[in-house]
């Protein structure tokens, strides 16, 4: 068991140190001597109370755009659209949050905004799912197709529709605006964390135990793990799929409440931007667990803060390359780490199922490894 | 109505077509191998980045080119590295390859030329008779030696791999690769000489985009990576098709620009710019059911 446990461990190690030694490499590559450069990125991060707090904040829509891919992954489902489905949520969501009245309270203003930003990120979702779901058509394509028309259909709803000169919604009322952290931890005054961070740790661990433990959640992945066993058994396998999409695509708009609601009290063009491309490196080395996914989540807020504190000596630009860059390596490291599992106790990660048809791994192990 | 039916018209659509056959033709290459490519967005991007960077640096169009193309093999090795060999989940090496280009190539516009949203100018091939008049426009895109390197991909691709030794071992390894393995056919060797043809193809438009452009702009590529893998799968994985559709996309895109400033005075407005991602999302889901596809695309010989 503990064995086990190291083994999950390793890949993250090693992929977090890969990291730290390219980021020194991309740091020497600017003439900056790496211990310093790696000095002012802690300082800038973990090494002051503030700079914890923008951690914090930094790390919050990522919680929920890692939960959103990790959802869809889990059915097999690439969702790489969580960027259009939160950018059209928040506009959708920042102008309910602008026209409640002011008297409403929070109780009743916060979910009515926050449903109606997930029911605009389903929609959104709904058009790679449906397509998917029933004419096959690959998610991957679709989504980026609705990624950019979402990219066109912002500017235009301010400029056209809403005839506005400013690419901003009005101020959110009062009722819909998430307090922020220092409220409770005063030493995190000034920075930008609000009670959307441990909204969405708990979104993470309710998420991820209901995929584990509900009907719905255990029949999505087992769709993933076998499409045509799940078909046999009656089980309508393009309704669950549509559904894991939707599910994923309302997560993902969620990431409002840390943007808009916590931090601006109003949606501006290009907030919350990124957020849904970090998600995948979120949930890649989250490893399917919710402890991991938080983890991940925090790492990566870490990076992007480290970025900021960093940018005037080494492109902040590093950070996503570095991002990108631990994608692989985790993958790598976990494929490395299961084979060499496999051949130290020289037998499968499971019972060997019947050898007429290739081994089944579930869509999300095998994209994960 | 004048100005859809003509020369102008035309060359536009060629020009426009060229960075989206490139692409197609690349995606074809990889995945009639066997293997999923949705990366190609990025190597476009880093194509154009590169084959600037290069130009601008030593004032030879063709060194960048040349440039561009090692680079595009480059990545597209590293994908098949990371997928045949390390046995990474294509979808997620292709991801990875996507973000990490768009992030380079922003870091190396930072690095370089201290920008963060484009580079300085650069003088491209100029052949051609100057003239704004449609003809000259469009012999000036034929006479581009870039677009006369993709026309000879896009009509190379289907004799290479139709009647040569090495495009039947490419089409066995994506078709069905354990079989490929049976005879003797080398399929990791194979697939990865197929993605480093096809990485250099789709640089190829990566370098058109930024010389057409005179110029590298973040994110340039705007998706046209994942238009042209849409093109890959209509054209049920063959490159002459594909390349039809690219032509169909280029023709739409200029059709757009033409009557840009008519709709930009009504309530559309700058939705209009969404027509080639309408077009793809309408294409997908009115065309018939994965027709085509290489039977072993994302498998492997052994485990």
């Amino acid at each position: 068991m503990n064995d086990k446990r190291v083994r999950a461990l390793l890949p993250i190690v090693l992929a977090i140190a890969g990291g730290i030694l390219i980021f020194n490499l991309i740091a020497f590559a600017f003439g900056e001597a790496p211990a310093s450069a790696l000095r002012l990125a802690f300082e800038g991060t973990w090494g002051t109370p503030y700079g914890l707090g923008q951690v914090l904040f930094k790390a919050t829509p990522l919680l929920f755009t890692g939960l959103a891919f990790e959802v869809a992954l889990r059915a097999g489902l690439f969702n790489i659209g969580a960027e259009g489905q939160l950018a059209l949520a928040s506009l959708v969501g920042g102008l309910v949050a602008s026209k409640l009245p002011a008297s409403l309270p929070m109780p009743i203003a916060l979910p009515i905004v926050l449903a109606t930003a997930a029911a605009v990120g389903a929609l959104v979702a709904f058009i790679p799912a449906i397509l998917r779901a029933r004419r096959g058509v690959h998610e991957i394509i679709t989504a980026i197709m609705v990624n950019r028309i979402v990219d066109a259909i912002l500017p235009w709803t301010f400029t056209t529709v809403l005839g506005s000169n400013s690419l901003r919604t009005a101020d959110i009322a009062p009722g819909a605006a998430l307090p922020r952290l220092d409220r409770v931890v005063p030493s995190f005054a000034g920075s930008a964390a609000s009670f959307a961070f441990p909204l969405a740790v708990v979104s993470v661990f309710v998420g991820m135990a209901l995929l584990e433990r509900s009907r719905l959640g255990r029949e999505i992945r087992w769709v993933g793990f076998r499409a045509e066993a799940c078909r046999a058994e009656g089980i309508d396998v393009e309704r669950r799929l549509l559904l894991a999409m939707l599910l994923s695509g309302a997560i993902a708009a969620l990431a409002v409440s840390s943007t808009a609601l916590g931090y601006k009290g109003y949606y501006e063009l290009g907030l919350g931007a990124g957020a849904g491309w970090s998600g995948i490196a979120v949930a890649m080395l989250g490893r399917g667990k919710a402890v991991g996914i938080v983890l991940a989540a925090i790492f990566l807020g870490t990076l992007e803060q480290a970025g900021l504190a960093v940018n005037a000596r080494v492109p902040k630009e590093a950070m996503d390359v570095l991002e990108a860059t631990l994608i692989v390596l985790v993958a790598v490291a976990s494929r490395v780490a299961a084979k060499g599992s496999r051949a130290a106790t020289n037998e499968g990660p499971e019972p060997e199922p019947p050898r007429d048809k290739p081994a089944p791994t579930p869509a999300s192990e095998e994209a994960r490894s | 109505m004048s100005s859809i039916f003509s020369l102008t018209m035309l060359a536009e659509s060629i020009r426009i077509a060229v960075p989206y056959t490139c692409a197609a033709i690349g995606g074809v290459w990889a995945e009639r191998a066997g293997v999923i490519q949705i990366g190609l967005e990025g190597i476009l991007l880093t194509g154009a980045f590169t084959a600037v960077a290069v130009t601008h640096a030593t004032n030879s169009p063709t060194l960048g080119l040349v440039a561009a193309i090692a680079a595009g093999v480059a990545l597209s090795l590293g994908h098949g590295q990371l997928t045949e060999r390390a046995r990474v989940h294509a979808v997620i090496s292709g991801i990875a390859l996507n973000l990490f280009a768009l992030a380079a190539t922003r870091m190396g516009l930072r690095a370089l030329y201290d920008s963060a949203s484009n580079s300085p100018g650069i003088e491209a091939y100029r052949f051609g008779p100057t003239g704004a008049t449609g003809g000259a426009m469009l012999l000036r895109v034929l006479a581009d030696p870039v677009f006369f390197l993709a026309l000879a991909a896009v009509a190379a691709t289907p004799f290479l791999l139709q009647r040569t030794r090495f495009g039947l071992r490419v089409r066995a390894a994506g078709e069905n690769p354990v079989a490929a393995a049976s005879v003797g056919i080398a399929v990791t060797r194979v697939r990865l000489t197929a993605l480093a043809v096809s990485g250099a193809i789709c640089a190829l438009g990566g370098a058109h985009l930024a010389y057409d452009q005179q110029r590298f702009e973040s994110g340039m590529s705007a998706g046209r990576g994942f238009i042209a893998l849409a093109a890959v799968v209509v054209s049920g994985w063959r490159a002459g098709r594909a390349a039809l559709a690219c032509l169909a996309f280029g023709t739409l895109e200029a059709l757009q620009i033409v009557l840009q400033d008519e709709v930009r005075k009504t309530a559309i407005g700058d939705l209009i710019q969404t027509l080639p991602y309408v077009a793809t999302l309408l294409v997908l889901a009115l065309a018939p059911r994965r027709a085509g596809a290489p039977e072993g695309l994302g498998k492997h010989a052994a485990d």
